[in-house]
């Protein structure tokens, strides 16, 4: 039975490594005759191409495909990071909002989840770039909100803090005061183990790590040297900005996925029984300790294995930056493909990157969702 | 972008599959009973349905000739309208038999692709387009512009090159469809357009509200030979739809048109006997009817009857695309 069961994995396996092999010969063999090249030797190519948009990496036309390419990636990070962190908070909210007693908030934000998940995400941003770019002024009738920051259809244009040396002491001390933080709450721990006296982790924390690096900036004379941006030309120079291309797409993704997140963390609060908040008042717990301590444990439970599913379809859905010019690793590895001709190698490319973060981000939220889980429950 | 991934995805499968051409592309297109050709996505001019859907333009053109050669009617073309991403993955996997989309003629597409050019049907060059209310009167004062252009184009590259070339700095908005990146233009997204010079014109003529608000520099950038292309290997295939081409140049320079070729099919002129198949067996070479060259030109019309009839209106001048005779550079290798 047993030897049954061995032949037919291997049985199994053959066929699998066969096809493998299959299509791999037949797809070098037409590739071979017809004379299209093949190999991963383009990546060291200069691309010969400019990008819109290349923050933290230097690039130029002069660079290698496989610097362009990696730009896109850093490109499609920043917006999924981003995307990721405001669409949890929205999402929170409007989750929040949907329970509220008011009746007029909870219709409101009943309204945002139904227009946002019912509608596509691709003519979502469609809609976004063209309020953006259909609507705001050239540079030259620049709208200036603020004292210093423009808002044209080129994007909004911002000052930043000039770079100075103490800012690395800055983050040093942030650093520094998060140990402490962590130190403070877990003497805290113990000490409400062994005495029953409660300690303010969370205040304490937050003032350790705004004040530390506070005193750092203080000390050091405050330095507020302000790089303003200013019309030069044809485009503001100077200062930050951020384009329309980026901010139509994270706008778009955050929304769009907030909504989600809002049905989430709406489900996630309303599966707690309410026997759980009721017995919690019983033993004097606060309202507020019986939120942290007893109903947010449990809804989490449920919250977490589907936000992670919503973090992975925003990461991915950021590929639709192609369509509204946001220079990302899809659009990027498109335009190689294009100008190389190696198509598979391009998009093995592509699905060898969204594969690595899918799985990271899978990975991190299961650590997550072990941690939170009831201790004990797990199966 | 999923159309994109799928044709891509197809282009992997069929270049997984088995051989694709065991079987000549002209024994497939004879049996199916239409060409399916790639065209763009609607440049007015080149190919763009019209107000009752039906494809116009000289690309188009480009196809109908190649299906009145084998088929004796102009009609049999089915069309797949492509993005500059999406065509030479559409010739490669086989989706498309002939690819007429303003496509540049390079030594790189020609010979890492695994494509052929059969020739060119538009002479170009590349430009650049403003608003007029900027002011600006030569490309070399566009340091620091924002520039919307087309992605998967050389287009983008000769950009890159000349900015380079003039120690010049640029920002691009790169967006894939034409329509999308022509209407960041309009909005102000960008403070220029660049693609072929032809592409302007038709654009300008199709989409400014007012076309004298917008201007053409002076520069023209690049040589922008635009031509069909078809797969590397299939010689047979190869040769129909370059001569089909061919002959519409050549009915030009014989003074033969879709008006007075009826008539001159009982001329007397030794050429024109052998063009219009009544002497000779062109055309069983070719492996076509013989009547292929008469029929390409009573359906489809000469060179310079496609350019009047598809150019002309929007405001082209014909230029380089003249005949060699005129001062041009279309030219055709003789046919006998």
């Amino acid at each position: 039975m047993r030897a049954r069961a061995i032949a037919a994995q291997l049985a199994l396996l053959a066929a699998v490594a066969f096809v493998v092999w299959y299509l791999a010969s037949n797809t070098a063999q037409n590739l071979d005759a017809r004379k299209i090249a093949s190999g991963f030797g383009f990546l060291a190519r200069e691309a010969g191409f400019e990008i819109g948009e290349a923050p933290f990496l230097a690039y130029s036309a002069a660079d290698s495909y496989a610097r362009a390419i990696l730009v896109g990636l850093i490109n499609t990070f920043r917006v999924a990071l981003i995307g990721v962190v405001l669409a949890t908070v929205i999402g929170t909210v409007v989750g929040l909002a949907r329970l509220s007693h008011n009746w007029l908030l909870s219709r409101l934000a009943t309204g945002y989840v139904e227009l946002l998940r019912n509608v596509p995400l691709l003519v979502q941003l469609f809609f976004l770039y063209a309020v953006i770019t259909e609507n705001l002024p050239g540079t030259r009738q620049a709208l200036e909100p603020l004292p210093g920051v423009f808002l044209s259809n080129r994007g909004i244009a911002f000052p930043v803090l000039e770079a100075h040396a103490v800012h690395a002491w800055m983050v040093a001390a942030l650093a520094a005061s998060a140990v402490l933080a962590w130190l403070a709450a877990r003497w805290g721990r113990r000490r409400q183990a062994r005495t029953g006296q409660p300690f303010p982790a969370l205040i304490v924390g937050a003032a350790l790590m705004l004040g530390l690096p506070l005193a750092v900036f203080l000390a050091a004379g405050a330095p507020l040297a302000l790089a303003r941006p200013a019309l030069q030309g044809f485009n503001f120079a100077g200062g930050g900005t951020l384009s329309p291309e980026f901010a139509a797409l994270t706008g778009g993704l955050t929304l769009y996925t907030a909504a989600f997140i809002a049905e989430i963390v709406r489900a996630g609060v309303q599966s707690v029984d309410r026997g759980q908040s009721e017995a919690a008042y019983s033993l004097g717990l606060s309202r507020r300790r019986t939120t942290r301590l007893v109903i947010l444990p449990q809804a989490l439970r449920v919250i977490v294995p589907p936000l992670t599913s919503q973090y992975l379809n925003l990461t991915k859905n950021s590929s639709l930056a192609v369509a509204i010019g946001y220079p990302d690793l899809v659009s990027i590895a498109n335009t190689t493909m294009n100008q190389t001709g190696q198509a598979i190698e391009g998009i093995a490319i592509i699905m060898a990157v969204y594969l690595t973060i899918s799985l990271s981000i899978s990975a991190l939220m299961n650590w997550y969702n072990k941690r939170i889980a009831l201790k004990g429950a797990r199966r | 972008m999923k159309a994109r991934l799928a044709i891509a995805a197809c282009a992997v499968a069929a270049l997984a599959s088995g051989n694709l051409y065991a079987q000549s592309t002209l024994d497939a297109v004879k049996s199916k009973g239409y060409v399916q050709c790639g065209v763009n996505t609607g440049l007015a001019g080149f190919s763009q349905p019209d107000s009752r859907g039906v494809w116009k333009g000289i690309d188009v053109d480009a196809c109908r000739a190649v299906a009145a050669a084998v088929f004796g009617d102009a009609s049999k073309v089915r069309y797949t309208p492509l993005t500059a991403q999406q065509r030479f993955t559409a010739l490669q996997s086989g989706e498309v038999d002939v690819l007429a989309r303003n496509t540049t003629w390079t030594i790189t597409r020609d010979t890492g692709l695994g494509l052929n050019f059969v020739g060119t049907n538009y002479y170009d060059g590349q430009g650049f387009m403003v608003p007029k209310k900027l002011g600006v009167t030569s490309a070399k004062q566009l340091n620091g512009a924002t520039i919307c252009v087309q992605p998967g184009t050389t287009t983008e590259l000769n950009l890159a090159d000349y900015f380079r070339a003039n120690r010049m700095s640029f920002k691009p908005v790169v967006i894939e469809k034409l329509e999308e990146v022509v209407s960041a233009y309009f909005a102000g997204r960008c403070d220029v357009y660049t693609t072929d010079v032809s592409g302007l014109v038709s654009v300008r003529a199709s989409r400014a509200q007012n076309v004298a608000d917008h201007v053409i520099l002076p520069e023209v950038i690049s040589k922008e030979p635009l031509g069909p292309v078809v797969r590397h290997g299939d010689d047979r295939w190869f040769d129909v739809v370059k001569w089909s081409l061919i002959a519409t140049i050549e009915a030009e320079e014989m003074g033969l048109s879709s008006k007075n070729i009826d008539q001159n099919l009982s001329s007397t002129n030794p050429a024109v006997q052998r063009f219009v198949g009544a002497t000779g067996d062109i055309g069983k070479q070719l492996g076509v009817d013989n009547r292929w060259a008469y029929n390409i030109v009573k359906q489809v019309g000469n060179y310079g009857e496609s350019f009047e009839a598809n150019l002309t209106p929007l405001g082209f001048d014909r230029g380089l695309n003249r005949l060699w005779t005129q001062g041009g550079l279309m030219y055709a290798p003789p046919v006998r």
